[in-house]
């Protein structure tokens, strides 16, 4: 059985480790933007017009002529209050617009990330059990040419096959520009999610699938697989019995851990098909200098690498029956 | 191999090499196109690249081979020129990358404060993800090419330093170090003299293998606007303005320029793989 006083332990220790992490996150990120040319004050009084209050609280805000370390915790201790400040381009709190468009952000990374996940599996127990035939060498090159390749560049070849030459899809925008959220049909919608979720699922393939691909030929060179195969077992059973029972849970920890490379992943694809998510936000608060938004962005990019990883290490340490056998007895 | 036993026809040439020659074969073709590139584009006059209206949005022909765009410009010898460009800051960045990975791991290997602080170094820099924190350090920098460079160092690091960690504990448990502990020599000089040539191959593929990932972020990110500036030849650049001529059916502005990114970050990868196995006989049979 699962020991729940150990897991209570474990997710202290790790709750406490991110409480730190997320401290560092913050102040770091913060240094960066204090050492960059932009000015916080001056890059949000340039783009609207304020009165001299405002501008007075929005220096307190930032602890404008103050030294750094006074900055720092003046910074910090917003954050920790949950003031995370107001968005310059969409002239809204922070947190509003990174909820905002961090839900429609997940929906992509979501089901790509199933996709990928999934069919990375398959492509990888095919190629593992027809070794070295053709099946497996197809796999194999599909694997390392998208490993190589930049992925806007096959967001862009996707929406040149599918958008412009067969014209099945709008060419851009997740809405229509303008419209709100909510007066745009489901359809409308889904329409507009199809192809960055495929652009993100062809690319997330690769990893998933090399991986499976070595494990599978790693247990199937094993003294209890080749046992199972001398007492008449194989094909399909064979496989399912021995093959896929040891590798799902190594290759579901590192779908868990790939949710940095998928975020990243995401502010490619979502820049090519202008799809209104975290990624264009955080592309375009950076380019038009709305530092809090972008410093929030960083931080909620961080948390959520971060919840992928703990899952990742709950699934290693306490599922996988072997490693809990194992500490169990040692 | 055993495929080309009875095969008799002119690939035989491949079939009767060994493993080791055909290895070699592998990293001198890559390694001669990669040095073409670099000098190719290194000789393209920035001046040669002129806006010729009468040539505007032709597709590709022998002339232009990979067409030219909406100013006349000829498409093959700005991406040369790009190419050249990324493989100049992808090398800056990966050298920058390893020896920042070198300094952290035998920081690590000093004492078990220290080694507990890499670790944890490389738990926070792994934590942002990479695109985000270069971009973040690119700004912080005031973007352009430097900005790139360093926020791509700064990012790739990780991985090499966590090998060499692992391999400097290793050797630091060998009779030889204790031995030269015992004698009295200096950390630095056990560090100089007995574990840095032997972690120097791995330091070396380390470095080559940063190579295509280096290449490829710097790409995205100038895709992206935040790195080199739009008057640079940069692929990352090329592609994010053919973006605005896809939907008049410009597809040879973005395809021609990718597939030669792509191919060669693959270049750059066989390359890696391969002097890996020459220095790490051992990595060659997996």
């Amino acid at each position: 059985m699962i020991d729940k006083k150990k897991i209570a332990k474990f997710l202290g220790y790790k709750i406490v480790r991110f409480a730190i992490l997320l401290v560092v996150v913050i102040l770091l990120s913060f240094i960066l933007i204090d050492m960059s040319p932009i000015n916080p004050v001056n890059a949000y009084i340039s783009n609207m017009v304020v009165g001299p209050e405002k501008i007075a609280k929005l220096e307190a805000y930032w602890g404008v002529n103050q030294p750094i370390t006074v900055k720092l915790m003046n910074w910090l201790g917003n954050i920790l209050t949950g003031d995370f400040g107001t968005s310059l381009i969409y002239r809204t709190p922070v947190l509003q617009v990174i909820s905002e468009k961090f839900t429609a952000s997940l929906i992509l990374m979501l089901s790509s990330w199933v996709i990928s996940g999934v069919l990375g599996f398959i492509l990888g127990v095919l190629a593992g059990f027809k070794r070295d035939t053709w099946v497996d060498k197809a796999v194999k090159v599909y694997c390392y040419i998208l490993q190589s390749a930049p992925t806007f560049w096959i967001a862009l070849l996707v929406v040149m096959i599918f958008s412009i030459w067969l014209g099945w899809f709008p060419v851009s925008g997740g809405v229509p520009i303008g419209a709100l959220s909510n007066t745009v049909s489901f359809w409308d919608w889904l329409r507009h999610l199809i192809l960055p979720a495929f652009t993100l699922s062809i690319l997330g393939v690769a990893s998933i699938a090399l991986y499976t691909r070595d494990k599978l030929i790693e247990v199937m060179s094993t003294d209890y697989f080749l046992f199972a195969q001398a007492r008449g077992e194989s094909g399909w059973t064979l496989i399912k019995r021995h093959g896929i029972r040891n590798i799902l849970l190594p290759a579901i920890t590192l779908q868990f851990l790939s949710f940095s490379e998928l975020f990243g992943g995401t502010v490619l694809v979502e820049q090519v098909f202008m799809y209104p998510g975290i990624g264009q936000a955080a592309v375009s608060a950076g380019l038009r200098s709305d530092v809090p938004l972008l410093l929030g962005i960083v931080i909620f990019s961080a948390i959520f690498v971060y919840v992928g990883n703990l899952i990742a290490d709950v699934l290693y340490n306490f599922v996988d029956p072997r490693i809990r056998e194992g500490e169990e007895s040692g | 191999m055993d495929k080309s036993v009875n095969k008799t026809n002119k690939f035989d040439i491949l079939g009767s090499m060994n493993l080791r020659t055909k290895t070699l074969l592998a990293i001198g073709l890559s390694v001669f196109i990669l040095v073409l590139v670099v000098i190719i584009s290194f000789f393209i006059d920035p001046s040669s690249i002129t806006t010729d209206w009468s040539v505007m949005n032709k597709p590709p022909s022998l002339e232009h081979l990979f067409g030219t765009d909406w100013m006349g410009r000829d498409m093959f010898t700005r991406t040369l020129k790009g190419l050249g460009l990324s493989v100049q800051i992808g090398f800056f960045a990966s050298v920058l990358s390893s020896i920042i990975a070198v300094a952290l791991a035998f920081l690590s290997s000093f004492n078990k404060y220290l080694d507990s602080f890499v670790s944890w170094l490389i738990d926070v820099f792994l934590s942002i993800p990479h695109l985000l924190l270069i971009v973040l350090i690119s700004i912080a920098l005031g973007g352009g090419a430097f900005g790139v460079l360093v926020g791509v160092a700064f990012t790739h690091w990780t991985s090499l330093a966590r090998v060499l960690r692992a391999e400097i504990k290793r050797i630091k448990t060998s009779e030889f170090v204790t031995i030269s502990e015992e004698l009295g020599k200096s950390k630095f000089w056990i560090a100089r003299k007995q574990i840095l040539p032997l972690v120097f191959s791995q330091v070396i593929v380390g470095t080559i293998l940063i190579f295509p990932h280096a290449i490829m972020h710097e790409a995205s990110v100038t895709f992206l606007g935040f790195g080199l500036s739009p008057h640079e030849p940069a692929i990352g650049i090329i592609l994010s303005e053919s973006m605005k001529y896809l939907a008049t059916g410009n597809w040879w502005l973005a395809l021609f320029p990718g597939l030669s990114l792509l191919i060669l970050v693959l270049l750059f990868d066989i390359a890696g793989e391969n002097i890996k196995k020459m220095l790490d006989p051992a990595s060659a049979n997996d």
